[in-house]
């Protein structure tokens, strides 16, 4: 082992003074040696285990919300093909319960698709005039309007549905108020902020030269938007979309107070109705834990599940897209 | 000019919905400050709610919320953080990574209401605890990680490379790179997220709905012991928090003076994620001027 | 480290004095090859760097030189796909071997690098950054090191009444300095200076370029510059990069003058790059 000179500075009895000294290179500078190594272990190790409980998290909400909603299919008996094609839904007929959710499941994604008809238009509409029409201070407004959307709690959202919106139809539009139309009116609201502020980052991230070619070969504001700009940023669109409905699929109070909640399939937009959110909030207080009808409820939420992996799917299919 | 039409149509149509979209907004605040202004006094602050009487406050609800917003935080800020570090900093493009993106993913889409269940499953049934303060901080954390992640992970990675690689140049391992220059320079972004994200967590209420419950013990608000059953300090006593509070009356109360206490509770819990904004922003920006102040 | 190490060995054994062994060269670099992903960026040079000399690295952009400059204390670990084969051998050991403890190799090798980087912190607390982490705590000792490498950097006199403030209201070719202070507090042996004053005003940049001459007294000094006046007027030795190969090394005076290769010659005359 070759022995080399390194200087070193060192406080000695009170005075500064550099010594020269042998440690050999290799016990500087190989990983044997003995240096500030463990704290970085230390640091690694604790940023690992933050990794892997999100990890664990998200595996065990799979596994304990997977077996415990297949219970009712294969501990309960029930059929999963009258759960998800019946109408009935009779879970305390003592003689014959019947457990159809194919109601709630009806409702769930009617209430999805008539707030996403709403909201999109506004929302993309909004992001246009953010990116488009007035870039500065049009921004400068609706941003924060935006973000202050965002904000306000679901069951504020439902409080005011609940308080205003429903007296409202009731006395202006027809029926009890209560209804899919009030349900879907809450949603596009809360939704939205959602659509509107993914769907303006994905105007903002067009190139440049889309736009510039476009008006460059005369075409006014409109045809450069419409045939140029949307076409081009449609997929990013389409995920703001996608995922405003999946926000709409899985809210659960603020529709709770404004649909109604009754248990047949509702016949018009003015009808009463529910959704799977909605029986389970009001439902999974009142049931006994373990019994045929609870399990049914997170039989449903187990759909709530599954559908927010589809939902996750369905960006991941329009984000690669994005790319190409 | 056809086109010219159509052109001038389209603008117009898009400052409607701009339009629309800012009277929503300033229709809900205004109906909200409004209705709810004249039911907030300090006297509806600091009693406690009734079940069936009129005139109950939200002394409890108010200090649940908080309670369970600060032990939320506890539990979520120092796992999110360190997830986002990893993931900022640690994480290998490949498989793994993949993964555990997937994972954040998954539990930032999960609606809060499939979180409660996970909850009232785990943090309820299996480990035997009932409704407790401390199963809604956990499911608030499951509601809240990925957001912090995502926060921490976004603002570590816009910290400039230079001063990362000066730190490494000087002889200085990656961790305390991390702990000493990449930290502090991300705190402020973090910081503001963190309290967006508080907002959220504020005003959030299917999530508690089957862990935390919807009663509140009677509290004593001089019993200091959290082992105690009267304490407000004990994390394993059921608690319902003032968004909860809005739903249980509305729905299932029988409080003659709904209209009133949800009025009232609506204002404060709306003021409340309005201050949390504020605050975000204001701390950003001090934060920011400080680091940057004598250029 | 340092303290430490020191103590320990006093408590051991004795310490042994022996003359200083006249190195010749700090660096031998044997067939360096340098990837990233499937890219080569880095030919097989081979080239030994002098001690207590300043080396400069000339070529133009993406010649591979401050791949080269990166690879010595390891900095090209940070890009993911970056890799090196070959050899550089400091005392002994090969710098890319995997057992090397790249945080206290780059404690020995320093770097400036192009932009000043000072850390958000004031001057004082930007020296004493990496040295707190090092185990040195004592105010006193802080103080010391402080004072002895800002006056190294021909900065103290500029800084001295003001070492709390902040070091982002230092101008450019102060922050610059400060960034050497820094790397000088750490007592290295080899400097490596990816172009330190390409981003600096010109009187900032004579300053910084009699500090480099100075420096190497102490220091065995490697500069990437794109500046040929600056490669001529501070280097002793130089070396020609072009497309990843070395084309031609040897003394300054020599490559400036007489260069033995044609495209060194056409470079240097600035016909091209």
């Amino acid at each position: 082992m070759q022995i080399c000179i390194y200087p070193i500075m060192t406080y000695f009895r009170g005075v500064w003074c550099i010594m020269e000294k042998i440690i050999p290179a290799k016990e500087r500078l190989t990983k044997s040696s003995k240096n500030r190594m463990d704290g970085e272990l230390r640091g690694k190790i604790l940023v690992i285990l933050c990794a892997v409980i999100m990890i664990s998290a998200t595996i065990s909400i799979t596994i304990f919300l997977g077996t415990k909603g297949l219970q009712s299919f294969i501990k309960n008996g029930v059929s999963l093909i009258e759960f998800l094609t019946s109408t009935h839904w009779n879970p305390t007929n003592q003689a014959s319960p019947e457990y159809g959710a194919l109601p709630f499941i009806f409702g769930s994604f009617a209430v999805t698709f008539l707030a996403a008809l709403i909201a999109a238009p506004l929302g993309i509409g909004a992001a246009i005039f953010m990116t488009e029409i007035a870039p500065s201070w049009g921004r400068k407004i609706l941003q924060p309007v935006v973000e202050l959307l965002v904000g306000i709690p679901s069951v504020v959202y439902g409080f005011i549905g609940l308080t205003v919106l429903v007296p409202f139809v009731r006395a202006h539009v027809g029926g009890l108020g209560f209804s899919l139309l009030s349900g879907m009116i809450v949603l596009s609201v809360m939704i939205l902020p959602t659509i509107t502020s993914i769907a303006t980052d994905a105007m903002g991230t067009l190139p440049k030269n889309l736009r510039e070619g476009s008006y460059a070969l005369g075409a006014t504001r409109w045809q450069t938007i419409r045939k140029v700009l949307i076409p081009a940023a449609l997929p990013g669109l389409l995920t703001a979309v996608v995922l405003g409905m999946a926000r709409a699929f899985g809210e659960a109070l603020a529709v709770q107070m404004v649909i109604g909640n009754v248990r047949n399939l509702p016949s018009s937009i003015l009808d009463a109705s529910a959704t799977l959110t909605t029986i389970i909030t009001l439902n999974m207080g009142h049931t006994t834990y373990g019994s045929v009808e609870n399990n049914t409820l997170w039989s449903m939420g187990l759909i709530l599940l599954v559908m927010s992996f589809a939902f996750i799917l369905l960006i991941r299919y329009l984000s690669s897209r994005r790319k190409l | 000019m056809k086109s010219k039409t159509a052109d001038r149509i389209a603008t117009g149509v898009f400052v409607a919905i701009a339009i629309i979209i800012v009277s929503i907004l300033v229709g809900l605040f205004s109906y909200i400050l409004v209705n709810g202004f004249k039911y907030i006094s300090w006297d509806f602050l600091t009693t406690p709610s009734s079940n069936i009487r009129a005139g109950g406050g939200i002394r409890d609800q108010l200090f649940n919320s908080f309670y369970i917003l600060l032990l939320t935080m506890i539990i979520a800020v120092p796992l999110g953080v360190g997830g986002g570090i990893y993931m900022a900093e640690y994480a290998k493009p490949g498989k793994l990574t993949d993964t555990i993106r997937s994972c954040i993913e998954v539990l930032a889409s999960l609606p809060s209401i499939v979180i409660g269940m996970f909850g009232l499953l785990v943090f309820v049934n299996v480990t035997g605890w009932g409704y407790t303060i401390l199963g809604g901080a956990l499911a608030l954390t499951v509601f809240n990680l990925p957001v912090i992640v995502r926060v921490s992970e976004d603002s570590i990675r816009t910290v400039p490379r230079d001063l990362k690689e000066a730190s490494l140049a000087l002889g200085i391992t990656h961790w305390h790179t991390i702990k000493t220059v990449l930290l502090p320079s991300a705190f402020p972004s973090i910081l503001t997220g963190i309290i967006l994200a508080a907002g959220r967590v504020f005003g959030e209420a299917a999530a508690l709905l089957f862990t935390a419950g919807l009663s509140t013990p009677r509290l004593d608000y001089a019993n200091w012991n959290p082992f105690s059953e009267q304490s407000p300090l004990n994390i394993f006593r059921p608690a319902e928090t003032l968004a909860v509070h809005i739903w249980s009356v509305n729905t299932q109360g029988l409080i003659p003076d709904v209209e009133a206490v949800s009025n009232g509770s609506a204002a404060v819990l709306v003021i409340s994620v309005l201050l949390f904004n504020l605050l975000a922003r204001w701390i950003g920006s001090i934060i920011t001027k400080k680091i940057t102040a004598t250029k | 480290m340092v303290t430490t190490l020191l103590e320990k060995e006093i408590g051991e054994q004795t310490i042994q004095s022996t003359v200083p062994l006249q190195m010749e060269h700090i660096l031998n670099v044997h067939d360096l090859e340098i990837f990233y992903g499937e890219k080569r960026a880095v030919n097989g040079i081979s080239m030994d760097i002098e001690k207590n000399a300043v080396t400069a690295l000339i070529g133009p952009s993406g010649c591979g030189k401050s791949t080269f400059l990166r690879s010595i204390n390891r900095m090209n670990d940070l890009i993911p796909g970056a890799r090196a084969q070959g050899e550089i051998m400091y005392e002994d050991l090969n710098i890319l071997s995997e057992q090397i403890n790249v945080v206290a190799l780059r404690k020995e090798i320093g770097m400036v690098f192009q932009k000043p980087n000072p850390f958000p912190k004031s001057i004082y607390g930007n020296i004493t950054h990496a040295l707190k982490f090092s185990g040195i705590k004592k105010k006193s000792q802080l103080d010391e090191i402080v004072e002895e490498s800002l006056q190294k950097a021909a900065l103290w006199d500029e800084v001295k009444d003001r070492l709390h403030k902040s070091a982002l209201s230092l101008s450019g070719g102060q922050q610059q300095r400060l960034c050497i202070a820094r790397t000088i507090a750490m007592k290295p042996t080899v400097m490596l200076l990816d172009e330190p004053s390409s981003a600096l005003d010109p009187i900032s940049n004579a300053k910084v370029e009699d500090l480099i001459v100075e420096l190497k007294k102490d220091y065995s000094i490697i500069i990437v510059t794109h500046n040929m006046q600056q490669a001529s007027r501070i280097s002793d030795k130089t070396a020609f990069f072009l497309s990843g190969d070395l084309v031609e090394y040897d003394a300054t005076e020599k490559i400036f003058t007489n260069p033995s290769v044609k495209k060194t010659e056409e470079y240097i005359s600035g016909r091209f790059g």
